[in-house]
């Protein structure tokens, strides 16, 4: 039992949460994933680039089935991800997702949006799930909205509530959608900060985002994807100061040249 | 205090007001002091404001030719249609309350509502309402032929269901869901023992039956829960889990129909009036709503063969007028069915409004589902949560507030096709009153009209009470996701 191999690949399973190796994915005739291979250790932190219709949002949403991939293998957190809905609820359960649009419930009150899942799919009591959802709404500062309800507060607010959501469930991974994009430029910053603060705190988070500053700071990866294909990926200092594909070259010279 | 407004470009005509013309043409501005906050003018606010916003904002325009005119047009009408709506109302008022003959003391029945030249007492040229041919009719208007004696049931059934609809409707009181959940399940079984008399005769062998089925699927259940039943069968064994209960509870049913109870049996053809059309109505409306639901979701199914069933069933019932599946189930089911079982007219025509209903209902809920943005349902998929979960607590709760309307308006046409049950010989609230015109001692020119006055009023007062209801729960449920 006690074989030196055998110890050491399970250390190695146990350090990654995401492995997707040889993944292809099609909408109709458009092949939007080609050939993806990607290994994400506990901890990580990556953050996905690359010009709009490249595939970014596609590969996340892979992780967590919101999309279908058709060709390759996908396990997260040692759980392969394929057409067995168990599966897929448990993967769900360790990963959240916060996305471009926040996509909160309108019709809960912000405390409600949080308490749902860990009451309806981790089965948790309600007043712990309460104090789960508070503990979460102060970590991202909006406790005293708590009884709001999402329409009435701001993109910034509304983002953090999400991400507050997604923590909730206490998930293994944690995946952003673009988070920023449909924000004001004075909200930007506080997610941006809740999002920091996460990464400080050893959470495991795939990015798509566009906030260079942001890559910099907290990546350990940053990943460049073109045509639905990861073109080049680094450490942020070699991949913002020493790009070595034409194409990357030429997208970091448009988004940083403005 | 001191607050800076750098004007980037001058906007001519909402600028002039508001600082001296001479800064207009500069490039930079800087506001010294705040403007004022004013109250606002008398247009705005209070009585003035109302009638000025509500009536005369819309004639009070003689700027120009064209303006004038306009007013002058809209003032006129204005008076027109006042002058219509007191002519007509004076009139109904006159006809329904004042001119009309409210008793009928010595017992005259027609005569006590004939003009002199008709050979009664009136003065020639009255027309108004005949109160007591109602009053000798209500019975049968509300009622139809169910016996004099059991009348009690009926009213006693009245009672308890309003009871618990009123409970459920006041949000103030405690238990509101277990009322409501009563009201949904037991209510509907006493409703019908007290109102048919119970006591059906149903072998105790199909209520064992019935029983050991859903013992046997309950059992298959807990197996698959437990993990005994492997792969796509699984998830097979849980349906029937559910199942199982379902089957227990309809035993259960079937048990207390078979239990006697004491009661005068009293045969559905005796039913008649509002009774029917309550019976018809209410049935259709509770179960039309949650069969439109399910067939909705089976409709957007990604499940091919769910979809298809679901599209075919709205599609059919959709495509028949009323009319002829109340004819199919009165004349062309018995055909179908083996010698010797027949079915109650009432049940059937119940089935047949309720799956025409239920079809209609689908299409106004898949609307409301339609309307619900794809990130709802992918926020719902990310945290975890199962379909059937996302549906009851993110899909629905959204999609059904937004086809409120829709709902509602179904609701309302379902109430008042239930007068099409007359054409295959029931009862309802206008095919009672409709006979009880027949009765030549009570015939006068005013019959006809204060029947139907009674029928309209009674159709009106369920229907606006309806209506009334829903804009209230539109307004109730806006609040809570509306800033």
């Amino acid at each position: 039992m006690a074989q030196p191999q055998n110890t050491a690949e399970q250390s190695v399973d146990q350090k990654t949460i995401v492995s997707m190796r040889n993944v292809n994915k099609w909408f109709g005739q458009f092949h939007v994933l080609r050939d993806i291979n990607l290994s994400v250790d506990k901890g990580e932190r990556i953050v996905v680039c690359g010009p709009s219709g490249s595939g970014k949002s596609t590969l996340i949403r892979c992780l967590n089935r919101l999309e279908k991939h058709q060709d390759g293998d996908i396990f997260v957190h040692g759980i392969e991800l394929n057409n067995d809905v168990k599966n897929i609820d448990e993967i769900r359960r360790e990963v959240g997702m916060v996305f471009q649009h926040f996509n909160l419930f309108p019709h809960l009150s912000i405390l409600e949006n949080c308490m749902l899942a860990p009451i309806w799919v981790r089965k948790t009591p309600r007043a712990e799930a309460e104090e789960i959802a508070m503990h979460f709404l102060t970590r991202v500062k909006i406790p005293e909205q708590a009884s709001k309800y999402p329409g009435q507060l701001s993109g910034g607010q509304q983002q953090r509530v999400a991400i507050a959501r997604a923590l909730c469930m206490q998930p293994q991974l944690m995946l952003f959608d673009e988070p920023t994009s449909a924000l004001d430029p004075e909200m930007i910053k506080e997610v941006l900060d809740t999002m920091v603060e996460l990464a400080d705190d050893g959470m495991t988070m795939i990015c798509v985002t566009h906030e260079m500053g942001f890559a910099r700071r907290v990546a350990d990866r940053v990943i460049f994807m073109d045509e639905g294909q990861i073109v080049e990926q680094n450490e942020p200092e070699a991949f913002f100061n020493n790009p070595q594909s034409d194409r990357t070259k030429l997208f970091l010279s448009q988004i940083l040249g403005h | 205090m001191t607050r800076k407004i750098i004007k980037a470009a001058p906007k001519k005509t909402t600028m002039k007001k508001a600082i001296p013309s001479d800064i207009d043409t500069q490039a930079g501005y800087v506001r010294i002091e705040d403007a004022p906050l004013l109250p606002p003018p008398p247009s705005e606010v209070g009585v003035t404001g109302w009638l000025y916003k509500n009536i005369f904002a819309s004639m009070s325009d003689f700027g120009s030719i064209p303006a004038a005119l306009k007013s002058v047009f809209v003032a006129v009408s204005t008076l027109f249609i006042l002058y219509f709506l007191i002519t007509q109302i004076s009139g109904l008022l006159d006809f329904a309350i004042f001119s009309a003959v409210w008793s009928d003391p010595e017992g005259l029945k027609r005569q006590a509502c004939w003009t002199v030249e008709q050979g009664g007492a009136l003065p020639n040229g009255w027309h108004a309402a005949c109160w007591p041919f109602i009053e000798a009719k209500a019975k049968f208007i509300f009622y139809g032929a169910y016996p004099n004696d059991d009348l009690w049931r009926v009213n006693l059934t009245y009672a308890l269901g309003g009871f618990m609809l009123a409970w459920v409707m006041i949000e103030r009181l405690p238990y509101r869901k277990i009322v409501g959940i009563l009201l949904l399940t037991v209510y509907p079984v006493m409703a019908t023992v007290l109102l048919t008399g119970g006591a059906f005769s149903i072998s105790t062998g199909t209520i064992g039956g019935a029983t050991i089925l859903g013992l046997a699927l309950i059992t298959i259940g807990r197996l698959g829960k437990a993990g005994y039943v492997s792969g796509a069968f699984g998830d097979l064994a849980l349906v029937a889990g559910v199942c199982g209960w379902l089957v227990i509870l309809f035993a259960a049913v079937l048990a207390v129909f078979a239990i006697d109870f004491d009661l005068e049996a009293i045969d559905t053809r005796d039913w008649g009036g509002l009774l029917i059309t309550l019976v018809v109505a209410i049935t259709g409306i509770v179960a039309s709503l949650p069969l439109g639901i399910l067939l909705a979701l089976g409709r957007r199914s990604e499940m091919p063969v769910a979809r298809f069933l679901c599209t075919v069933f709205i599609e059919f019932w959709r495509g028949v007028p009323l009319i002829t599946v109340l004819f199919m189930a009165s004349v062309m089911l018995p055909l179908f069915m083996p010698e010797g079982v027949n079915f109650d007219m009432l049940l059937r025509a119940l089935i047949g409004v309720t799956l025409f209903s239920a079809a209609y209902m689908a299409e106004v809920v898949r609307g409301g589902l339609q309307a619900i943005d794809k990130g709802q349902y992918e926020g719902a998929d990310a945290v975890g949560l199962s379909y059937w979960q996302s549906m009851r607590l993110i899909i629905l709760p959204q999609a059904l507030t937004h086809v409120i309307p829709g709902i509602v308006n179904t609701f309302i046409g379902l109430f008042k096709d239930t007068a099409l049950v007359s054409i295959v010989g029931i009862f309802d609230l206008l095919g009672a009153a409709q006979s009880t015109l027949a009765d030549a001692a009570w015939s006068t020119p005013v019959q006809g009209l204060t029947g139907y006055l009674v029928v309209a009023v009674i159709f009106f007062v369920f229907c606006f009470g309806m209506s009334r209801y829903s804009m209230f729960m539109e307004r109730k449920l806006n609040r809570s996701h509306k800033s």
